[in-house]
């Protein structure tokens, strides 16, 4: 079957906060206050330029997260911004840092901060030690969000998807396969095919993916979208470019109970605990609705690694608890967060594409920001795109370079991810130098960091049987590794569990089964007729991994022991968060700097926008 | 070749992948957060208008229009994804699609706007909508769309509907038993309240997306604010089923087995 073709002026792969900036400032320009055509369309003649926009989620906001932003960028482009028009959207009201002390006993934290919680212990009545937790006395100015909004991420997008659609056009349920490379630049995109098995063979009711061609491609599909990949395969990336800093962010969208007394807008984040590795946030809803959950960073050395059951156990802080006990599970989502901030800045413009948004290193990881930033690269394109449109330019690299790049050189994003690039590189060594290191680069502008290099998982996570040395013997960690496979389960459970962490007493409300958190908070959705976006490449070394941080660290339990301990995949589980694709513990025979595992494009995912 | 005006009644409900909770809210019963729900045109009114497209598609110089009544920002969100499905015309229509609705009132403004239609013609038309829907239920509404129009050949629970040779139109009608009744009508005008009919979903196709696209917009700026929330009317109670989940999991079972586990399990509930 021949495989249709299309022709639009710019095309947009991904719709998130990047997108929505761009769109937003693009939009306002297409057409005159009358309603009238004020840029035409190249491709089309007589219409306005044509502007389309793929996202890979059945919907707009399906699969994103809730954040506090300081919503500089925002602002800027909506200065009568009325957060109330926003639903889940609220002025920060308070914000604090708690540091967790553990209350179980089980969590692995160095000597120097077991010393440290005894003396917070014994100084509990001067320091406002109150349910194993101390207030953090001071925050420092460049970690304050104390002018900025709570928003979910998910209503917000569906917000700007209203007010562009129209002028735009956004179509969701739409995976971009792949760009169109020709003549050293990129000439469009290709959407997936339909109608296949899930090996990618033809199916009933084939059809090919549209090729879209397009004088422009706008690429936002971030972290962990397969776009950005293959542009970096085929135009190469930046001297020091490094994408080996990454998280994992879990979260619940909670109502809270009626006994709750936090108001809308109030922002708790904590360290500490359940591991020294793993930071919280908890932040409030205007009705009584809470997004608070948990990041896992790739700095944390444990093969088991797992954020749901992590998350159960923040959840279940006295810190924590105190607030939420009573209430309900509303929603639950998990997304990779690329935390290599500037520095995996990959080439952000080339003949016939942009990159922009969190894909394109925008993320602040000194400041812990990046919707803000992700939203401002779009503005600050869009700036650039309708420059060129109106000097009937083409988009070439020396003009988009001029037009887009030189304008993100000036902008604050670029001046702030520059003073944050070596802000936490010292939690590479801990999380002592990095705290340590993060606090030095802020006060200092970035003039001053800890040093630490960046490596990926094979290189630095080491065996379930080092890291569980001295606490439980390798012939029961072999034991219980069998035993798991033979059920087709994680090893994580089993192991917390011999390692000190309590069982997490299932109440089917707020603490409920991985599985059931995929019915209740998560509604996955896998719309037939896709194929399997989550392939093994090498199978038979996939069988010899002794850790398989790919099957413990899947938000969705989609990847599970399967025949010879190989992992398997079931895409009516993925949440789509991209996490297996930076936790393979084996490095790829042809290319060392990559792993295993392929992460293509995929269709369905999380069935949510309160996240 | 019969080139037929297909009309199809459809509107959004709440995606069915979400926790429905009715609460009373100012104006009278209400789900929680209905506005926040990702939503979908109704499954039993997506198999009418892929039936519709699909007769289209055989019959040159049919169209196929749907008339929508619902929130006007959700029509608007679902129609970016129901767009790419079938080529179709919207008739926007900006009111309540909760299952709090009159069905009356609804159908009352349903065939107001099919009248309105220009250029509409009786002798082509054919009026398809689901003869049921995931959040009314009444299963009425087609028939007073019917009633309304003047259409006194009406069908519900249709499968299937075949054309002959001479224009006349063969409908497969739902009966007992898991049969159908088969019924062969003259030519239209004709009202068909579909079931499932035999169609998968269609693939999302770009270009159909684009074009219709182009009318959608300009539908949904002009959608007439309409009121069919049946005002005066008093609900008593509302609830839904109640959810039970027991998950496990487990391997390799036999389909007896299964089946013996799923008796066992409703006899203890």
């Amino acid at each position: 079957m021949e495989r249709p073709r299309m022709d639009a002026d710019i095309v947009c792969v991904g719709f998130g906060p990047a997108s929505g900036g761009f769109l937003t400032t693009l939009s306002r320009a297409i057409l005159n206050p009358d309603g009238s055509t004020a840029i035409e369309s190249p491709s089309v003649p007589g219409l306005p330029l044509q502007v389309l926009c793929y996202e890979r989620a059945s919907d707009l906001g399906f699969g994103v997260s809730g954040v506090v932003t300081r919503a500089r960028g925002l602002r800027e482009s909506f200065p009568d911004l009325d957060p109330a028009q926003i639903p889940m959207a609220a002025p920060v009201a308070s914000e604090k840092f708690l540091y967790l002390l553990d209350p179980v006993g089980a969590s692995r934290r160095p000597a120097l901060m077991r010393l440290a919680d005894v003396a917070i212990r014994a100084l509990g009545g001067i320091l406002r030690v109150e349910d194993d937790a101390m207030e953090l006395p001071w925050t420092p100015d460049f970690l304050e969000k104390h002018d900025g909004l709570v928003l979910s991420i998910g209503q917000f997008n569906q917000w700007v998807g209203q007010q562009v659609m129209g002028v735009a056009q956004i179509w969701p349920g739409s995976p971009v396969e792949e760009i169109v490379v020709e003549d050293g630049g990129v000439a469009g995109i290709r959407l997936v095919d339909q109608g296949v098995a899930k090996e990618g063979k033809p199916s009933d009711g084939f059809l090919p993916g549209m090729e879209v061609r397009s004088a422009l491609t706008v690429v936002a599909d971030g972290p962990v979208g397969p776009i950005g990949r293959q542009l970096d395969k085929e135009f190469g990336v930046p001297d020091g470019h490094q994408t080996h800093d990454w998280a994992l962010g879990m979260k619940f969208v909670v109502d809270l109970p009626e006994t709750c007394e936090l108001e809308p807008g109030t922002v708790i984040h904590t360290l500490g605990y359940p591991e020294p590795e793993i930071f919280g946030f908890f932040y409030v809803h205007p009705n009584r609705v809470a997004s608070m959950g948990i990041f896992v960073p790739s700095w944390f050395d444990n093969p088991a690694r797992t954020a749901y059951r992590y998350l159960q156990h923040w959840m279940l802080h006295p810190a924590i608890w105190r607030h939420v006990k009573g209430g309900r599970l509303r929603s639950w989502g998990a997304k990779s967060l690329q935390e290599s901030g500037r520095r995996g800045e990959p080439r952000l413009v080339g003949k016939g594409y942009a990159r922009i948004g969190e894909g394109s290193g925008s993320t602040n990881v000194l400041t812990n920001s990046g919707v803000d930033e992700a939203w401002t690269t779009g503005v600050l394109l869009a700036e650039g795109v309708l420059d060129l449109l109106k000097q009937k330019k083409p988009f070439t690299e020396e003009n988009l370079e001029s037009a887009y790049v030189r304008r993100r050189r000036e902008s604050w994003v670029d001046k702030e991810g520059r003073i944050a690039e070596h802000a936490r590189d010292g939690f590479q060594r801990g999380i002592i130098p990095g705290l340590a290191g993060m606090m030095v680069a802020g006060l200092t502008k970035g003039v001053v960091g800890m040093p630490g290099k960046p490596m990926p998982p094979h290189q630095r996570v080491p065996s379930l049987e080092d890291y569980y040395r001295g606490r439980i013997a390798p012939e029961e960690i072999q034991a219980i590794r069998k035993e798991s496979e033979a059920k087709g389960i994680s090893v994580h459970a089993a192991l917390m569990e011999r390692a000190g962490w309590p069982a997490i007493p299932l109440d089917g409300e707020l603490l409920v089964s991985h599985q059931d958190a995929l019915l209740i908070g998560g509604k996955v959705h896998a719309p037939p007729g896709y194929a399997d976006h989550v392939e093994f490449l090498y199978p038979r070394e996939c069988e010899s991994c002794g850790s398989k941080i790919c099957i413990e660290m899947c938000s969705g339990q989609a990847i599970f022991p399967g025949e010879n301990g190989r992992p398997a995949f079931d895409r009516e589980k993925c949440v789509y968060c991209g996490a297996c694709l930076w936790n393979c513990a084996k490095s790829n025979p042809q290319d060392p700097k990559k792993s295993l595992i392929e992460f293509h494009a995929g269709a369905g995912g999380l069935h949510s926008a309160e996240n | 070749m019969p080139d037929y005006q297909i009309v199809v009644c459809g509107s959004v409900v709440p995606d069915p992948l979400q926790t429905l909770e009715p609460v009373s809210g100012p104006t009278g019963p209400a789900l929680k957060n209905e506005m926040m729900l990702p939503a979908w045109l109704d499954p039993w009114a997506g198999h009418a208008l892929y039936e519709a497209a699909h007769l289209a598609s055989h019959n040159p110089g049919s169209k196929v229009w749907l008339v929508a009544l619902g929130p006007k920002a959700k029509l608007q969100q679902v129609m970016m994804t129901l767009a790419q499905k079938a080529p179709f015309e919207l008739i926007a229509l900006d009111g309540s699609a909760s299952g709090f609705t009159d069905a009356t009132e609804t159908a009352g403004a349903i065939a107001e706007a099919i009248q309105a239609i220009p250029g509409i013609d009786r002798t082509r038309l054919l009026v398809f909508g689901g003869w049921e829907s995931a959040s009314r239920g009444a299963g009425a509404t087609m028939q007073i769309v019917g009633e309304l129009l003047g259409i006194t050949d009406q069908f519900q629970g249709v499968d299937g509907v075949g054309i002959g040779v001479d224009g006349s139109l063969r409908i497969l009608e739902r009966i007992e038993g898991g049969r159908h009744q088969v019924s062969i009508c003259e030519a239209p005008p004709v009202v068909l309240g579909w079931a499932t009919g035999d169609l998968p979903e269609p693939r999302n196709n770009p270009q159909v997306g684009m074009a219709n696209m182009r009318t959608i917009m300009p539908a949904l700026q002009k959608a007439k604010p309409t009121k069919v929330g049946a005002e005066g009317v008093k609900f008593l109670s509302v609830s839904l089923p109640k959810q039970a989940r027991d998950t496990k999991i487990v391997k390799d079972l036999t389909p007896d087995q299964i089946a013996a586990e799923i008796v066992e399990w409703i006899a203890n509930k």
